[in-house]
């Protein structure tokens, strides 16, 4: 899956997993069977990935996210669609997200 | 760039060390039991209308939870009485589970359906299912729960469980008729898959936390073992024990002084059916109490910008566990008592027994000293608050010392 991923693509956080932010913290909690070790485990992800995270709607292409993180953060958009790509194929290789298009 | 980390919970500085002013919370769902526990603390009828009609409704339940969310927690209990009875478990369940919340299920696996194993394969409560096992045979199990046919529909639970994979632990009420079971109880647990540990067996019965039943509480005073068989159940690896003794002495030896709670309560919660937040599953008298009904909150503190759970533990129960007993009964036995980690005396016991917060319960002090005596802390006769401190700390350094030689 990761192979396929590209800009053109929208996402949006899978059923499977809860995203809670406690105390500043962006936390994913698998709920549905065959994500990680419920039992034990959580995820959670660095600054970059918490931002992206939010942008995720369902609606809006990759590449819009991307545009619209450089944008707001006045980052080079090509080093913004690298931390979009990188973030998703590790969401998305773990099941945590599903690709809508 | 790494985007993702998964770690243990307990791994996370977050979820440590108080950080959060709520990790876990238990909620009873109903104090209504399909069946009837001759040693059982809290349950009421299971078609019991005034019961029923008093308990939480679901959107109270769903407002319970999504409080605690908020304040952080990552876990939920539903116990009861039988939390299955409720008709809406399975949407509390969902709406927890949905919330990030682990659900750790307390169940006599009677009700546990076709229907509820595929739902707990679909969504997995996180958490092993706890179940309590009251004998393996319909001969021992019925007359525990005082009802014929409970054993077949335990075992029914217990083999859909199985056939869906779902995690559960099991643990034991031990009871005269079940007494003879222990090995028979033990080669089950062996073959269960997630149990890793030595199941836990409940034998020092607590009377009626709502104080409702007198003639319950002689009948459950007459089933607790006694202290010397307490000590034979808990010494039957006696190396094992002491080892164990040795480690914990080492953290929770010494006397609280006129402090009442020297436990954990409060610093959780309990909700129970009804909507009240308890400081522990046990202690329910009405000055340590807080409800979390909306309206009785705002009559109570029209000021306080707080929902009524996060008011409960960050306001009401910090007021509680301040107080300091003036029992001079409890100020001269408890109070100066070095043998706290030893024994069970808190102010839920003392209410369960006495109706007070700080009264000396006799079965619970014979049976810390019971221990005591083993483990060579105290002589035969000596009373553990009668000590001079010099000589018991002498004594305590001379038994943790040990597992360092």
């Amino acid at each position: 899956m990761a192979s396929k991923i590209n800009l053109n693509q929208v996402y949006v956080v899978s059923e499977d997993v809860v995203v809670r932010e406690i105390e500043g913290e962006l936390i994913i909690v698998p709920i549905a069977a065959g994500i990680g070790d419920m039992e034990a485990e959580l995820y959670t992800t660095n600054e970059i990935g918490k931002i992206i995270l939010y942008k995720f709607d369902g609606k809006q292409s990759l590449a819009d996210i991307a545009e619209d993180l450089s944008v707001e953060f006045a980052a080079p958009l090509a080093e913004i669609e690298r931390d979009v790509l990188g973030f998703v194929t590790e969401l998305a290789k773990r099941k945590m997200l599903i690709m809508v298009n | 760039m790494v985007y993702i980390q998964h770690k243990k919970i307990n791994q996370y500085e977050l979820f440590s060390g108080g950080k959060l002013t709520l990790l876990h919370i238990d909620i009873e769902l109903t104090e209504r039991c399909n069946n009837n526990c001759i040693h059982c603390y809290i349950n009421q009828p299971q078609n019991d209308p005034v019961n029923k009609s008093r308990e939480m409704n679901t959107d109270f339940v769903k407002s319970v939870l999504l409080q605690a969310a908020e304040l952080g927690s990552l876990s939920v209990r539903f116990t009861g009485g039988e939390p299955l009875l409720r008709e809406d478990f399975q949407e509390l369940y969902i709406f927890a589970r949905h919330l990030g919340m682990r659900v750790i299920l307390f169940t006599n696996a009677t009700m546990i359906t076709q229907e509820l194993c595929q739902l707990f394969s679909r969504i997995p409560p996180g958490k092993p299912i706890s179940i309590t096992v009251y004998g393996m045979h319909a001969s021992s199990y019925d007359a525990i729960v005082a009802r014929k046919g409970a054993f077949d529909e335990f075992w029914h639970g217990i083999n859909l469980l199985q056939k869906y994979n779902i995690p559960f632990e099991v643990k034991q009420s031990l009871l005269p008729q079940n007494q003879s079971e222990i090995p028979e109880f033990e080669a089950f647990v062996a073959t269960l898959p997630n149990m890793h540990y030595e199941p836990g067996y409940s034998m020092n019965f607590d009377l009626r936390a709502r104080r409702d039943n007198s003639a319950k509480n002689s009948i459950i005073k007459g089933l607790r073992v006694s202290p010397q068989e307490t000590l034979a159940m808990l010494t039957r690896d006696p190396e094992k024990y002491v080892k164990e003794m040795r480690k914990f002495a080492s953290k929770f030896m010494g006397h609280p002084d006129d402090r009442l709670f020297s436990c954990g309560a409060g610093l959780e919660t309990c909700v129970d059916a009804y909507g009240i937040a308890q400081m522990c599953m046990l202690l329910r008298h009405p000055d340590t109490v807080y409800p979390l009904n909306p309206e009785s909150h705002q009559k109570r503190h029209p000021d306080t910008e707080l929902k009524p759970l996060k008011y409960a533990l960050t306001k009401f129960f910090p007021r509680v566990r301040q107080q300091r007993s003036r029992n001079p009964d409890y100020l001269n036995r408890c109070a100066r008592c070095f043998l706290m980690g030893l024994c069970d005396q808190c102010p839920a016991k003392s209410w369960e027994e006495h109706g007070t917060l700080d009264t000396p319960v006799e079965y619970l002090c014979e049976i810390a000293h019971a221990k005591a005596r083993f483990l060579g802390l105290i002589n035969e006769g000596e009373k553990a608050w009668e000590l001079e401190e010099e000589i018991w700390k002498a004594r305590l350094n001379n038994f943790i010392s040990d597992s360092k030689s």
